[in-house]
């Protein structure tokens, strides 16, 4: 599988995003600069988190114009697998192709931790390797990552089952104290509607080897590897 | 002309910032301090006044509608 890791300015992650990619089996992974315009050569892209164009305006918002999000848009659309995280789903939220918006943490601080996160579906592209009520040990790194959106948004969210993450505590219980920054409904993932562009805030590729403390980001990385090899062509 | 667009947080919107603030207002002694909402202002000029596409900015660039407001004013 064929991943593009986009690299805008200000990007900080996207090196530790193809590491950890290219450390899978049957895995390219390739930075690219984001004023490319053509993505169709890649199965999959990877918007790392970071501080794309300093986080200015707002976090994401001027990311959302660079001549590459056309692309990753055209992508999007034509079902090829995108995933965004922290500032990339940032970035994915500014551009609507994920619902809602990620605002400043409840606590004003900015938060780097170990968090828990408890897979609400196991039924997609992006958690099929996991359990539906497991528990993830991923670690957080944000200063803008309360998820926002209005009560309907919210409704469909969880009707059409596109949150995929929730912080919880280790016994995977979604409690208000397991919530590390006042998202709401303890959102830590959602994907868009046709299930093929998927946003969290924790940083599965500093969980996807053993010395990093956790390898749990790479239940993440190996469901969309499988997704990919069960609908490849050559697969029967 | 001069273009000035007010951004606020929507009032369903937590602001951490102004909550902050306001402990702060409250800790110099204006003990009748209410609500505190933070937002910005951004200023520009433009050579004619074309409202829609000033809008379109205001939407798509300067303010995210999901959690903010703005206000635009020409020519002031």
């Amino acid at each position: 599988m064929k991943f593009a890791v986009i690299r805008f300015p200000g990007s900080n992650c996207d090196e530790d995003c193809v590491h950890a990619l290219r450390a899978l089996p049957n895995v390219t992974a390739e930075l690219v600069w984001h004023k490319e315009e053509d993505l169709s050569a890649y199965d999959g892209i990877v918007l790392p988190g970071g501080f794309s164009y300093g986080d200015y305006l707002r976090c994401g918002a001027i990311a959302r114009f660079s001549p590459v999000m056309q692309a990753v848009k055209k992508a999007a659309d034509e079902g090829r697998i995108v995933i965004g995280i922290c500032n990339g789903f940032q970035i994915l939220c500014e551009s609507r192709l994920l619902p809602g918006a990620l605002v400043r943490n409840r606590g004003l601080h900015f938060i780097c931790e170990s968090t828990y996160v408890r897979v609400e579906t196991n039924y997609t592209i992006f958690t099929n390797q996991g359990l539906t009520g497991s528990v993830l040990n991923i670690p957080i790194a944000h200063g803008e990552g309360c998820y926002m959106a209005d009560e309907e948004t919210l409704r469909d969210l969880n009707v059409h089952r596109q949150i995929l993450l929730r912080y919880c505590d280790k016994e995977g219980i979604a409690s208000e104290a397991a919530n590390p920054n006042g998202s709401l409904q303890n959102i830590a993932g959602i994907r868009n509607r046709a299930g093929n562009v998927f946003g969290l805030m924790p940083h599965p590729e500093r969980a996807s080897e053993a010395r990093l403390g956790s390898q749990d980001g790479n239940v993440i990385f190996r469901s969309v590897l499988e997704w990919h090899r069960r609908h490849s062509p050559l697969h029967s | 002309m001069k273009v000035k667009v007010t951004v606020m947080p929507k009032a369903n919107v937590l602001d951490p910032q102004g909550v902050a603030t306001k402990e702060a207002m409250l800790h110099m002694g204006l003990a009748d301090a209410g609500t505190v909402r933070i937002g910005k202002i951004i200023e520009f000029e433009v050579q004619k006044a074309d409202e829609p596409a000033l809008r379109r900015i205001c939407n798509d660039l300067l303010s995210n509608p999901v959690i903010e407001d703005y206000h635009l004013e020409i020519g002031k």
